[in-house]
């Protein structure tokens, strides 16, 4: 049975990404011409606010609405970005469409710039992404040869053209006010909105930034029209959501599924369950900014609002699995991490806050938390969510709230049993000889790195567990399968 | 490549391009041919798509079997990477999951010559919007 419904992925895997002519004959640039020759500017955002489609790139900010802001402001010069700086871990969406079908990124933003009066577009994109760029960059090149970009586009009054901008790299840089000022050629800093880039963004000019899957959604819209993009969904999320899959499934690739699909329905039937049969623990959406949902979430239909109700948020689509060999508090140290490296350091809930909020957990991992330490991470992830100047801070503990709230028995076992039962937190084991079994080898003494592991031959060994490492060595050599972990 | 003026000629563009991706697979053209789709996205590619694509290429050529071979964006089976669509005229497209350049050999001399099955075959699991 299909769940799945190509809308921002039509033709990907499909067209020959450097041949125009195949998007061509796949209906492409006809939206474009559509627009330019039997609508107004007016009559085109109206159809966007109509369709319902909302930013894909995290937040979920109606599309039309932030085209009709932009439009109205008046200026000069206005400008229209595409943020491509897609920096969660385990996602590649909008590098995949950008891979595979660049042409619709680059309609779509002529579309936005005959919108909001805009005549120049700019791409943010992470040079670490150099196929995707290469193949703008030929999109870009055949499309301006058959006058689709540039001036006086299909022999209309309207021109439009397109800059690529390289990113470094750096996660914060996806937060709009943030991306602006590093194309500025500043440093990769947000600033306090308002005033948002529709009115005041790149060069202080209005600026409409949307993300790389959001424009892809543009061209079929016009095409199709509103009422048939309205017409997938839930009743406050519209159309489809393609979802990086990844993590322990069976299936790890890119699933497109209408607003609304349950967890489940992706995890199972598309991603085709979890890897040798294992338990399914939990799923993270939205990456470093998202949360960790569980069993009881499966069944949720998905869309913006649910997700965020339940904990985590749509993010830009990364959804990583985890069956029961993943430890739920290493889980959220893991992201933690992330985000205390990927801080810019403006603000200081953000820059100390992650730091002392890390700490903690990495006391709780090491067998040294106390029950009141998990009172403190919820109080101060909570005032780092309240007080955090961008995007970045307000969301980074939601990893370690979600976790605490759905998988509070696996913190309680940490700080009071001093154990991890997931086998994940080393600190926390203990590798033991069972004396019945030993027969005094000496192999495991012989490989031990460390020299932790004492006894003469013929008689039962002993592992000092100071001066353990935990490697395992000991228990993979072991013929008698005489040692185990505690 | 000339610019294009005018909606008119966007539209005469567009199915001129459409006829011949159409005659390709159409039974009763003389245009119609094999087609062959390598995944060239950069997780094909680090699985090894590169060596495959050179290899269909320069085999049907060697076996003297004419066909269309193109690249093409992520199919989004990421997990059975390289992956290989093949049209044969009158068929169905079927995609191969995890082609090496021994799976190609085999996909050129059993499914495509000998028109025999061969495993390995991911089953679709989307609709597009055309059908939508």
């Amino acid at each position: 049975m299909a769940k799945q419904i190509r809308i921002a992925l039509r033709n990907c895997g499909i067209i020959d990404p450097e041949r125009i002519e195949d998007y061509i004959a796949r209906d492409g640039y006809q939206s474009l011409g559509k627009v330019l020759y039997t609508l107004s500017p007016g009559e085109t955002i109206e159809i966007i606010k109509k369709s319902g489609l909302r930013g894909r790139g995290g937040g979920g900010f109606p599309t039309g609405l932030k085209w009709e802001i932009t439009s109205k402001v008046k200026s000069d010069q206005k400008y229209v970005v595409c943020n491509a700086d897609e920096g969660d871990p385990g996602a590649f969406m909008d590098r995949s469409i950008l891979e595979g079908d660049p042409h619709s990124v680059l309609e779509a933003m002529a579309i936005n710039g005959y919108c909001t009066g805009a005549s120049k577009g700019l791409i943010y994109i992470r040079a670490e992404y150099p196929l995707a760029v290469e193949r703008l960059k030929i999109a870009m090149k055949q499309a301006t040869q058959y006058g689709l970009l540039g001036d006086d586009i299909l022999g209309s009054s309207f021109s439009f053209d397109i800059e690529i901008r390289y990113g470094a790299g750096a996660f914060v840089c996806g937060e709009e006010t943030a991306l602006i000022h590093s194309m500025e050629g500043l440093r990769g800093e947000p600033t306090i909105k308002p005033p948002f880039p529709s009115e005041s963004g790149y060069q202080g000019k209005p600026t409409n930034v949307n993300n790389v899957e959001t424009y892809a959604n543009i061209p079929v819209i016009i095409n199709k029209g509103a009422e048939w993009f309205a017409g997938i969904g839930t009743e406050r999320s519209k159309g489809t959501k393609v979802f990086a899959l990844a993590g322990k499934v069976k299936y790890v690739g890119l699933a497109e599924v209408p607003m609304g699909t349950t967890l489940r329905e992706v995890i199972y039937e598309i991603g085709g369950g979890i890897v040798n049969d294992k338990g399914f623990k939990a799923v993270q959406t939205g990456g470093p900014s998202g949360g960790c949902l569980t069993a009881k979430h499966l069944d949720l239909p998905i869309d913006y609002d649910n997700l965020i109700e339940a904990g985590s948020m749509m993010g830009s689509g990364g959804m990583i699995v985890m069956d029961e060999d993943d430890c739920m508090v290493a889980i959220a140290k893991f992201y933690l991490e992330f985000t205390v490296e990927e801080s810019c350091g403006k603000c200081s809930p953000c820059r100390i806050g992650n730091k002392r909020l890390f700490e903690l957990l990495e006391k709780v991992t090491k067998g040294e938390g106390t029950i009141e330490h998990i009172d403190k991470l919820r109080n101060l992830g909570k005032v780092i969510k309240d007080t955090s100047l961008c995007g970045l801070g307000q969301s980074s503990p939601n990893p370690v709230l979600s976790t605490i709230e759905n998988f509070y028995d696996e913190y309680i076992e940490h700080v009071i049993n001093k154990k991890c039962s997931s086998g994940v937190c080393k600190s926390l084991m203990q590798y033991l000889i069972i004396p019945d079994k030993c027969i005094g080898c000496t192999l495991c003494a012989r490989n031990c790195p460390v020299n932790a592991i004492s006894g003469d031959r013929k008689q039962v060994h002993l592992i000092d567990q100071e001066k353990c490492i935990k490697c395992g060595a000991c228990l993979e050599k072991c013929k008698f399968s005489a040692i185990y972990i505690n | 490549m000339t610019k294009i003026l005018s909606l008119d000629e966007l539209k005469k563009l567009q199915m001129e391009q459409k006829s011949i991706l159409e005659a390709r697979s159409d039974k009763s053209h003389p245009e119609c041919i094999i087609q062959i789709k390598v995944t060239m996205a950069t997780c094909g590619i680090a699985s090894g798509s590169r060596p495959v694509l050179d290899f269909i290429k320069s085999e049907l050529e060697k076996r003297n079997i004419p066909a269309f071979v193109s690249q093409t964006g992520c199919m989004s089976y990421c997990y059975a990477e390289p992956t290989v669509e093949v049209t044969v005229p009158g068929k169905e497209p079927v995609v191969f999951g995890y082609v090496t350049l021994k799976k190609a050999d085999e996909i050129i001399e059993r499914y495509i010559r000998k028109g025999e099955p061969v495993e390995g075959i991911i089953p679709v699991n989307f609709e597009t919007i055309d059908t939508k």
